[in-house]
């Protein structure tokens, strides 16, 4: 089977932000861009799943930018086979973005759709059961472990207060939590290789998509900083503050 | 501009993220109705009857619904979207998991982890880990809302009086079924509930050292938190980790013993009320947010604080 994976450029997850002067969005040129970490943890999944001979092809997909190429070419670098970058220029919602892998997914055929959980950008968390849900096809959200047997796939999810374990009918969609894999890195050789592999570009037009605005974005602030604090010298310093300053003991 | 507000309950409770929810509904508006939904939750239904604000419960039961599967939660709040303007939930992984499929499901976008409800069509949310703060309008007629209990009041549990309607479950999706669930078992105060919460980090070494930590959370009737490095090393269960990924918490009193304070981490505890850090290192980010700062050695600083409190 074929498995698609969802790989998405955003700022490296070390850099701070900084809000632009003029409170419009963050400023995010000159920023070092990297693969969304959750992504490196799909694509490193559907790389050992065809490893282990369940996956024919992995196929990488990107909604974005040109710029999203670097990304693309660093999955194909690790593993994967070939990949689809929807450009899109300005803001894409989680929603476009389910659209056009539900597109992808009908026309590649493909058995498993791997996303992360969330990006750290956006915060979001909602592409990949977005996309569960226009498709009509089973989720597995929060992967901690994906074991596919047969035409099936068991997904152990990370919910609050533990782990529950859900059997889905293929095709499914998985996204990825962060214990699921330690991503690999790339090696050179592989790089320069990932420079042959195809990367066909499309677009929410070519696809069919209409993309109407749901959300809005008005303004983008720094967050209350905040003050200052005092560092004390002992314990007992330490509880005689918690106690009469702060009474929070 | 009705809403319906989807419940978090355990089964036997309702959660107290579930209150804070309802504050953020009420701010929108005040026909507010609250589904219940799970296997045998009348229990649940007839508490959230009691809560100031609400209107009326809905109390959905079968067995489709006991182990909170989106594919049939998702189908029993869109048969029912078309009665409320908005459907809100409070931020946890049922949630999370649900959620984002209604909203797919009536084509209209959705609103993560509110923290703010500014007017009826335009909210506050985090971005970037919580170093940013955007505001946004819907423009959808249905808007599809999570809310982040920790930047909400809890509304009262007593005072209300609203009549509890059952209503029907929907079938069970066949392509998703329910295997098996592995819960950690804890004493503790449940950490997005919980007043006080003692943190461990890297530094506390192994999940034997962790007993100290926990001793500590157990002197002072606090839930145990963990940083990501901390549950990677397998100190502690992942369902402990507070962050960006974690669990988002804002007790009055956050202490973090051995956490160096990474944005990540941050992003999950920097609205607590107080902030106590404890790190051998004192260029340690974590003192940047702390309002109270100890430099020394975990060691001996949480057997001493333990012994002294």
């Amino acid at each position: 089977m074929k498995i698609l994976v969802g790989v998405k450029r955003v700022i490296d997850y070390n850099v701070k932000v900084r809000v632009k002067s003029d409170n419009t969005d963050v400023d995010l040129s000159n920023t070092k861009m990297a693969i969304n970490p959750f992504c490196e943890i799909a694509v490193e999944e559907a790389i050992r799943l065809k490893e282990a001979g369940i996956a024919t092809e992995v196929i990488a997909v990107s909604v974005g930018s040109s710029a999203s190429q670097e990304q693309l070419r660093t999955a194909m670098a690790l593993g994967a086979d070939r990949a689809i970058l929807v450009e899109a220029e300005g803001t894409v919602e989680p929603l476009h973005v389910a659209k056009a892998f539900a597109k992808i997914m009908d026309q590649e055929d493909a058995g498993l759709v791997i996303l992360g959980k969330q990006s750290i950008d956006s915060d979001n968390n909602q592409v990949g059961q977005m996309l569960a849900a226009l498709t009509k096809r089973p989720q597995g959200t929060f992967a901690s472990n994906v074991t596919v047997d047969g035409d099936s796939v068991s997904v152990t999810r990370e919910i609050d207060g533990g782990l529950r374990t859900v059997k889905l009918a293929l095709p499914a969609i998985v996204t990825t939590d962060l214990r699921l894999n330690e991503p690999r890195f790339a090696k050179l050789p592989d790089i320069m290789k990932a420079k042959r592999k195809p990367l066909d570009n499309t677009s929410f037009a070519d696809l069919g998509i209409e993309v109407k605005q749901h959300i809005q974005l008005d303004k983008v602030e720094a967050p209350a900083t905040r003050q200052g604090g005092v560092k004390v010298g002992s314990v007992d310093e330490l509880i005689q503050k918690l106690k009469d300053e702060a009474k929070v003991i | 501009m009705a809403t319906l507000l989807i419940a978090e309950h355990n089964g036997k409770e309702l959660a107290p993220a579930t209150l804070s929810a309802l504050t953020a509904a009420q701010q929108i508006g005040s026909d507010i109705t609250v589904l219940v939904a799970g296997a045998d939750v009348k229990v649940v239904a007839d508490a959230v009857a009691q809560c100031a604000g609400v209107s009326k419960v809905l109390l959905a039961e079968g067995d489709s619904l006991a182990h909170d599967l989106a594919e049939n939660l998702s189908e029993l709040v869109v048969s029912m979207a078309s009665d409320y303007s908005y459907i809100m939930a409070p931020a946890n992984s049922v949630s999370k998991d649900t959620m984002p499929r209604v909203a797919a499901l009536l084509d209209v976008g959705q609103l993560s982890d509110i923290t703010a409800v500014l007017s009826g069509d335009q909210f506050q949310r985090p971005i970037y880990a919580g170093n940013a703060i955007a505001t946004v309008t819907s423009k959808d007629a249905t808007k599809v809302i999570t809310v982040r209990a920790a930047a909400f009041d809890k509304v009262a549990t007593t005072g209300g009086s609203a009549t509890v309607e059952s209503i029907s479950a929907p079938e069970a999706n066949s392509n998703s079924s329910w295997v098996s669930d592995e819960l950690s078992k804890s004493e503790r105060p449940e950490l997005t509930a919980a007043e006080r919460i003692v943190s461990g980090g890297r530094g506390v070494g192994s999940a034997e050292n962790f007993a100290l930590v926990e001793a500590l959370a157990d002197k002072l009737g606090a839930a145990v938190g963990a940083s990501r490095a901390a549950v990677d090393s397998g100190f502690v269960a992942n369902d402990l980790q507070v962050g960006q990924t974690g669990k988002i918490v804002a007790p009055s009193l956050y202490m973090a013993f051995g956490i160096s304070g990474a944005i990540q981490h941050l992003a999950g505890m920097k609205d607590s009320k107080v902030i106590v850090a404890i790190n051998k290192d004192e260029d340690a980010p974590i003192f940047q947010v702390a309002d109270y700062g100890l430099v020394g050695d975990l060691f001996e600083i949480l057997p001493e604080m333990t012994e002294k409190l």
